[in-house]
This record gives C-alpha cells, structure tokens and sequence, in this order.
C-alpha cells in the first residue's frame, strides 16, 4: 500500500468528525467573528457593520475591566488551593494508614457530582437563614450572628471559590497520588540512607515525578476557571452588585439577557483570545519542563 | 522501608479524618436535608439529626401527577437521559473511525491537535451563531437540537481518549492479520474493535457523564418541559421561590445518583482515565 492511499483513507476516515466539527464549531466561531463587527440584536436585527467599533466600546467599558479581574482572583485563587490541597491530599493517600482504600474511593465523591448540584449544595450551605454554615458557626460561638455570604460583596466571591475548591481538589489529589504511586521506592529509600530530610526529599526526589502531571493540570484547572460559569450562575448569577461576574457570566448577560448579538460576539471573543493566550503560555511552559526533565 | 514514629502516625490518622470529614460532611448535609422534616430544617438552632425520616419528597419528585412538581422533575430526567444519551451515541460514532485513523497514520496527527485545541474555546465563543442557527432550524427547546451542541464537546473529547486507547493497540496485531490477507473492515471488526472495546466503554461514560453536567448551552437553548434538562431543572428550583429547601436538596440527590455511582463502580477505570490525560472538563 502507498503512502498516498494511507493517508487518504485516514483523511476518509476522519470526514464524519470533521464535517461535525465545523458544522457546530468552525463555523459558529467564524460567524461570531463576522457578528463581532455588527450590532446584530440576538433576535429580529440581522444588524450593520460596525468595525471595530464593538471591541472599542467593551475593552474601554469598566464593565469588561472589572470582570476580567474577578475571573483572574477566581482562578488564580481557586486553581492555587486546588493545587497545594490536592497534593496535600494525595502525600497523606499515599500513606499507610487503616481505611486508605475507602478514603481513596471517596475522593471521587465531589467530581463525580454534578456542578449544578454542587453549586446547589453550598448555595443551601451559605444561605442566610437556614443555611447549615450560619449555623455550625453560631452554636461553635465564632458568630454572633447570621450573615448573608452570598449576599454581601465582601465574602461572596470567597463563598464562590471554596464551593469551587471542593469540587475540584480531590481530582488534583488523583492525579499527584497516581503520579506519587510512580516514584521508585528505592529512591526514595535511598534517599533516606542519605539523610535527606522530608523537605529535601518533597522537593528532589518526589517532585520530578510530580511536576509533569500537576503542570497538566495546573492548565487544564486554570482553562477551566477561566471559563467558568456554571457554579457562579446557580449560586450568585454574578451578583452582589456584580461582585463575582465572571467574564463568561458578562457575555452571557450582553449576548442574551440585553440580546446584543454583536457586543456579546465581540466580549466573547476577546476571552477566547485571553484563554488562547494563557493556552499558549502554558504550552511553552510544559514543553520547556518536559525538556528539562 | 520507612518506619512510623507513634507521633506521625497518630498525625497520619487525624489528617485522614479531617480529609474523610471535609470531603463527606457536604454530601451527608445534602442527604440528611433531603429526608428532614421542613420543620428541622428551619429550626434554630439547626436540627443536624433528622427528627423523623421524611421521604415525602421522593415521592413528590418520582410520582408523575399530571403538573406536578414531580412531573416537571421526570419529564426533566427523561429530557437529561435523551440529550446526553443521543449526543454520546452521535460523538463515539464519529469519534472511532477518526480516532482510529489518527492513531494509525501519524502523518495525519496534527489534524488530532486542532481538534484538541477546540477544547480551549469558551462555549461564549459559539453560542450566539448557535443559537440563532437551532432558531433557523427549529432546533431551539429541542432535545434533538441540544443533543447536537453537545457534539461541540463531546467530539473532541471522546476523539482524544479513545486515540490514546487505539495507541495501547499494538499495530503489529493489525499488520500481522493484514500479511494473512485480512481486508482492513475485518481486522477492525474482528480484532481492533473487541480489543478496543474496554476504552470506547469508557469514553462513553466519560461522554455521558459530560453531557448530564452540562449547564451553560442547556440554559440557553431549552425552555420548557419538551427539552429542559435536570441540571436546569435544578438551577430553577435552587434559584426560585421554593421554600422548602428539602425538596431542592432532594433534587439535587437524585442528579446526583446516576454520575455518583457510576463514579463509585467505575473508579478504577476512571481514575486511570483521569490520570492518563482525559480530564474531565
């Protein structure tokens, strides 16, 4: 068989996933692109080109600037307690210690629910009257009254993140306890003989093996916080005062709550490009460790 | 091997309580709040015990009373099971051929990684022209039509998993029956498909388990009973007038199930899934 004929049956093989692929992807971002520079209302205006006059209007509106530090403090904060508490987790799982197997198992509790119930769960947790943290907080005596956490700008986007957090540590915990499971035992009984201390021995010998499978994570997690929009959406819809309105949340209520089909395309837009950006980064950073390692 | 001092140990031992407390008090609350008596649940101080086990709320939500809440609620969990089941379907269909493709001609590998890059995209970046196309089409408040977005996700995503599965298959099995004169739809059929069938199973789930979560094009694109899905039902519930937060935590129970013990059975599986790459997203 020749080269040709191998790759286009390849090529043939591959059409149905790419006529998919651009029927509900390609050309929807390329439509989004052209809807960019018109002001196209969602229903009834087809709208008229505009120019740039869309990305000029957003990227200078203080709406856009303040969304676009709410989602960095979301994901830099979230992704960085998932990280250190993952692998907290995944040093104690792997441990000896009586009930390892069962607290493994559990660890697949908070991903496997999903984020709408999770997002549900701690809106019931932080509510104000009735919620079960007002209550824990004030029979411990540490709060002399109830508060409104999701309600009050000050803590709600805090609220936000540990409900986030709980969801998603434990997968990091996976991934850095598969990686740990890797680590030779002899080196690290080696290093023992040594006299390496456990600081040392964390940061020589166990962190090689972790790095490559935590950096993979370390991206996938922050995309993904990124973007978020669902846990935000059910607990707070971006309120109080718009305290926690996530860039993906202020598309959301430009392109479909206002239905401005245009300035929604072009806010889109500029966060795929910041997400592409960050994609980007991260890439060169994983190839770098990869040939560091 | 290294030996325990008492000390680290006894520290060992109260850092896997507290971990074991952390991740299970959320959902033991959820529970416990789903069978309370609406009365406990407005008490204060809080009943942390139920009183009395009330699963009046089970039954609410699993009777089908024309108008009901529990009509709305099945209605709800048939529309989730539709969705995530045609769009899981549709995704390993056209998932397998090209994954396997990939897999077998590297010259074609890079095409994997456009379509991998696809997963970076915030689904804000599509979903106006795919709203105003299910419009077109009379797709919006559709399960068929929703089905169809979730191929957005779920194609990628299962292309990417099942061609690390067609990689775990060594080639030489196929050269091997292909020098007997096999034709490549019997070597596919009789040996790559029941040895991959292991890996397409999982990717499956991970698909469905995908799709049941999804929220965002589910919110946007359905609006009533003929193609809501639970995870907007629920959002509605938690966001609404209810009052009884029982009912919204039993809800959130019964989403739950489904994913929950498929995680629980399938943990090996999908941890090593997890681990291997696939990130559930």
């Amino acid at each position: 068989m020749t080269g040709t004929w191998i790759s286009t049956r390849a090529w043939l093989l591959m059409l149905p996933l790419l006529v998919v692929m651009t029927a509900v992807i390609g050309w929807p971002l390329v439509d989004t692109v052209r809807l960019s520079f018109t002001d196209a209302k969602l229903v009834g205006s087809e709208g008229d080109f505009v120019g740039p006059a869309n990305y000029i209007k957003v990227l200078t509106g203080s709406n856009f600037q303040r969304a676009l530090v709410t989602t960095t403090w979301f994901a830099v904060i979230s992704v960085a307690a998932e990280m250190v508490l993952g692998v907290l987790a995944a040093l104690l799982l792997n441990q000896r210690f009586r009930g390892r197997t069962a607290l493994r198992a559990l660890m697949i509790l908070p991903w496997a629910l999903p984020t709408v119930v999770n997002a549900t769960l701690w809106r019931l947790v932080y509510n104000p009257e009735y919620g079960a943290l007002n209550a824990a907080l004030t029979q411990l005596g540490l709060l002399d009254s109830y508060r409104s956490w999701l309600g009050e700008p000050g803590t709600a986007l805090a609220a936000l993140i540990v409900a986030d957090c709980w969801k998603n540590f434990p997968l990091v915990a996976l991934i850095a306890l598969a990686a740990l499971q890797a680590v030779p035992r002899d080196i690290t009984a080696a290093s023992l003989v040594d006299g390496a201390g456990p600081f040392n021995r964390f940061r020589f010998v166990i962190m090689p093996y972790l790095a490559g499978p935590l950096l993979v994570a370390l991206v996938l997690r922050t995309i993904e916080a990124f973007k978020v929009f669902d846990i935000i959406w059910v607990m707070t819809r971006g309120g109080p005062a718009n305290s926690t309105r996530t860039l993906s949340i202020l598309v959301y209520q430009e392109a479909f709550s206002f239905q401005r089909a245009g300035s929604g395309a072009s806010l889109a837009l500029i966060v795929t490009l910041l997400v592409t950006i960050l994609a980007v980064a991260y890439a060169a950073l994983l190839r770098k460790a990869a040939g560091a390692s | 091997m290294e030996r325990q001092s008492p000390l680290f140990s006894v520290f060992i031992h109260a850092s896997a309580l507290l971990l074991a407390v952390v991740i299970l008090a959320p959902v033991a609350w959820l529970l416990i709040m789903s069978i309370s008596p609406a009365a406990d649940l407005s008490a204060k101080p809080l009943a942390w015990w139920p009183s009395d086990i009330d699963l009046s709320r089970y039954r609410t939500l699993l009777s089908a009373v024309e108008n009901s809440a529990g009509a709305a609620f099945i209605a709800s969990l048939l529309n989730s099971l539709k969705v995530a089941g045609m769009a899981t379907l549709a995704a390993v269909i056209v998932a397998v051929p090209a994954a396997w493709a990939v897999s077998r001609t590297p010259a074609v590998a890079w095409s994997l990684y456009a379509v991998i890059a696809t997963y970076m995209l915030p689904p804000v970046a599509l979903a106006v022209p795919l709203y105003m196309g299910l419009a077109y089409f009379g797709l919006l408040n559709s399960v068929f039509g929703l089905a169809l977005v979730y191929l957005t996700i779920l194609a990628p995503f299962t292309t990417w998993l099942l061609k690390s599965g067609f990689d775990s298959i060594p080639r030489e099995i196929e050269s091997a029956a292909m020098i007997d004169g096999a034709r490549l739809d019997q070597i596919l059929r009789i040996l790559t498909l029941p040895l991959a069938a292991p890996v397409m199973a999982t990717s499956a789930l991970f698909a469905f388990l995908l799709a049941w979560d999804e929220f965002f094009y589910a919110l946007l694109f359905t609006s009533d009973l003929r193609a809501k899905t639970l995870t907007v039902a629920i959002a509605d519930l938690a966001g609404g007038r209810v009052s009884d937060y029982g009912l919204i935590a039993t809800a959130g129970v019964l989403a739950a199930l489904p994913p929950v013990l498929i995680g629980l059975i399938m943990q090996r599986a999908l941890i090593s899934g997890l681990t291997s790459g696939g990130v559930k997203g």
